[in-house]
């Protein structure tokens, strides 16, 4: 197993965000996780990168320990995030977001190749490659915080909420290339308010509520799920 | 009064204004990407003149060359106090950091005044007097080059924050923290690093700083006010913002001296504070928050 995590606790200063949180992700697997504003799917995403510190649990990549590890050493493993809010670098241009992608040392070799990848991947960025990143369309920002973390060579991408805020044309778009970089062998943890889609993508898939995993299972079986189909997908 | 003499006035202090400038860089660059408000900047400064001043001397170190060992040293001295010290206390309420660096200010006047005591000491230059002279205006030597060092120094940081990877990742942790910690930057390092290049930019300025005036350490929390005064007029976090706000200071400084007092050569720097402040209050060339 690529990356598995258990039982991990985790604590907004009292609050507790994740309470003995364990799943497991196989490599070229798309894994979907589903759940409730506030049910702690970015705390998760963010304590497997390493930017929330964990008070207990595990989180085995490839077998080694790395709960705790600093965001940067795993980022050097190939744990790669597209984050809630796209995060990208306002005043820094285009071209520029996607360099800081590639400062990793994995990725510094291939730094060109990668760039053509990504430029292939979203001509728009091509085109918009001098242009400061806070002048973006949302889909286009949504775009490079994409082609920003693919820049890094990541083996595994956790996407949050890729196609919040996006307009219905272009989360049809974003949804296709997430599903093109899973065929073409990425690794893929995706957290997604449009559950039927990213459950029909899903290889396996958890569902989430107040920090605690209350339902596991292949993508299909949770749709098919009674539970799910009431809760998530308004059946 | 004959019209060469303003000239005369202006020019020398567009000169000092260029050093003060770098010293203001450092405070700005500090703050513009740790948000941490460096209160001991010029405490730095000083100890960067005692250094300059002691390596004269001691060696016969021209401080204009002396500012090159002083810079790196500052930068090395940055990169660990960041590190070790002040890393701490970055995000944590403003009020405690502030008490972390008043401290070190005290510490540092205090270190001053025990080894070097109150009096002010002043590195007699070999071409301390000498001065060129273009179209009836006179200009001192010791001021051009200083000016000039500083101009460079401050030209080579804005060269390493616009073309190299690491100045581009540095300004991408001032753009979004969060950001540069998903992509895999080392935050603490670039910190360190951002506040060590602040340090350098004091270090050299207050090497440069010993050929204008005399070292105390009385010096030190003028220098400090000084540097606050040239980034809120320039504009918080804009790094030319510090270079033109140190030329108008120190233009209005020497106007100052020349038409009132030196000793109230302060009086229209805060005057252009204040003004700044009422109408401009994002600074010169800051951006609107
Ligand atoms: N930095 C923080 N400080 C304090 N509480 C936090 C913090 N981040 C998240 N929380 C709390 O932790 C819980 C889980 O939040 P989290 O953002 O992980 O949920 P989520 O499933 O991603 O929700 P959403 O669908 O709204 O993005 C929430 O109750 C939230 O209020
Ligand atoms: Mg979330």
């Amino acid at each position: 197993m690529m990356l598995k995590v258990e039982t991990l606790d985790l604590f907004h200063g009292d609050a507790q965000a994740l309470d003995q949180v364990s799943l497991g992700v196989d490599a070229h697997s798309v894994v979907a996780i589903v759940g409730a504003n506030g049910a702690g799917k970015t705390s998760l995403i963010r304590t497997i990168a390493g930017t929330h510190k964990p008070a207990r649990g595990r989180i085995l990549w490839h077998g080694q320990d790395i709960a705790g590890w600093p965001s940067h050493k795993v980022c050097e493993l190939g744990i790669g995030q597209v984050a809630e809010g796209r995060q990208i670098f306002p005043t820094l241009t285009v071209r520029e977001n996607l360099e800081t992608g590639a400062m990793l040392k994995r990725a510094k070799s291939k730094r060109h190749t990668n760039l053509e990848r990504v430029l292939a991947l979203f001509p728009k960025l091509a085109q918009r490659s001098r242009q400061a990143a806070g002048t973006l369309s949302g889909g286009e920002q949504q775009m490079l915080a994409i082609g920003r973390c693919l820049m890094g060579e990541p083996s595994l991408v956790m996407f949050d909420e890729p196609s919040l805020g996006l307009a219905p044309a272009v989360v049809g778009e974003m949804l296709r290339t997430i599903r093109q970089l899973a065929s073409d062998g990425l690794t893929v943890v995706l957290v997604e308010q449009n559950v039927a889609v990213s459950l029909k993508l899903a290889d396996r898939a958890y569902v989430l509520e107040n920090g605690r995993i209350v339902l596991e299972g292949t993508g299909a079986e949770l749709l098919a799920d009674d539970r799910v189909r009431q809760a998530y997908l308004g059946l | 009064m004959p019209f060469d003499f303003y000239v005369t006035v202006a020019v020398q202090g567009v000169l000092t204004g260029l050093v003060y400038g770098l010293m203001a860089l450092g405070l700005s660059v500090i703050f513009g990407v740790v948000r941490v408000v460096n209160f001991a900047h010029g405490e730095f400064a000083v100890v960067a003149m005692y250094l300059a001043f002691l390596g004269f001397a001691m060696f016969g170190l021209d401080p204009i060359l002396a500012m090159l060992p002083i810079g790196l040293g500052f930068f090395g001295l940055g990169y660990l106090l960041q590190r070790h010290l002040i890393n701490p206390f970055v995000g944590r309420p403003e009020h405690e950091q502030f008490i972390l660096l008043v401290g070190l200010a005290i510490v540092l006047v205090n270190g001053l005044l025990m080894l070097f005591g109150p009096d002010t000491r002043h590195a007699n230059l070999p071409y301390g007097f000498d001065s060129y002279e273009v179209a009836n205006v006179l200009i001192d030597k010791v001021r051009v080059y200083a000016a000039a060092a500083a101009l460079v120094v401050a030209a080579l940081l804005f060269a390493f924050f616009r073309w190299s990877r690491t100045g581009m990742a540095i300004r991408a942790c001032a753009d979004n923290l969060l950001g540069a910690a998903i992509v895999g930057l080392d935050v603490k390092h670039l910190y360190a690093l951002t506040f060590g290049l602040g340090m350098a930019c004091v270090g050299a300025a207050g090497a440069l700083m010993v050929v204008l005036a005399d070292a105390t350490p009385m010096l030190a929390p003028a220098f400090t006010l000084l540097a606050f005064t040239i980034v809120i007029v320039g504009g918080m976090g804009s790094m030319a913002g510090a270079l033109v706000g140190g030329i108008l200071i120190g233009v209005s400084e020497a106007f100052a001296s020349f038409l009132v007092a030196p000793s109230a050569k302060s009086m229209f720097s805060f005057a252009i504070l204040i003004a700044i402040l009422a109408l401009r209050p994002q600074g010169l060339l800051g951006r609107k928050q």
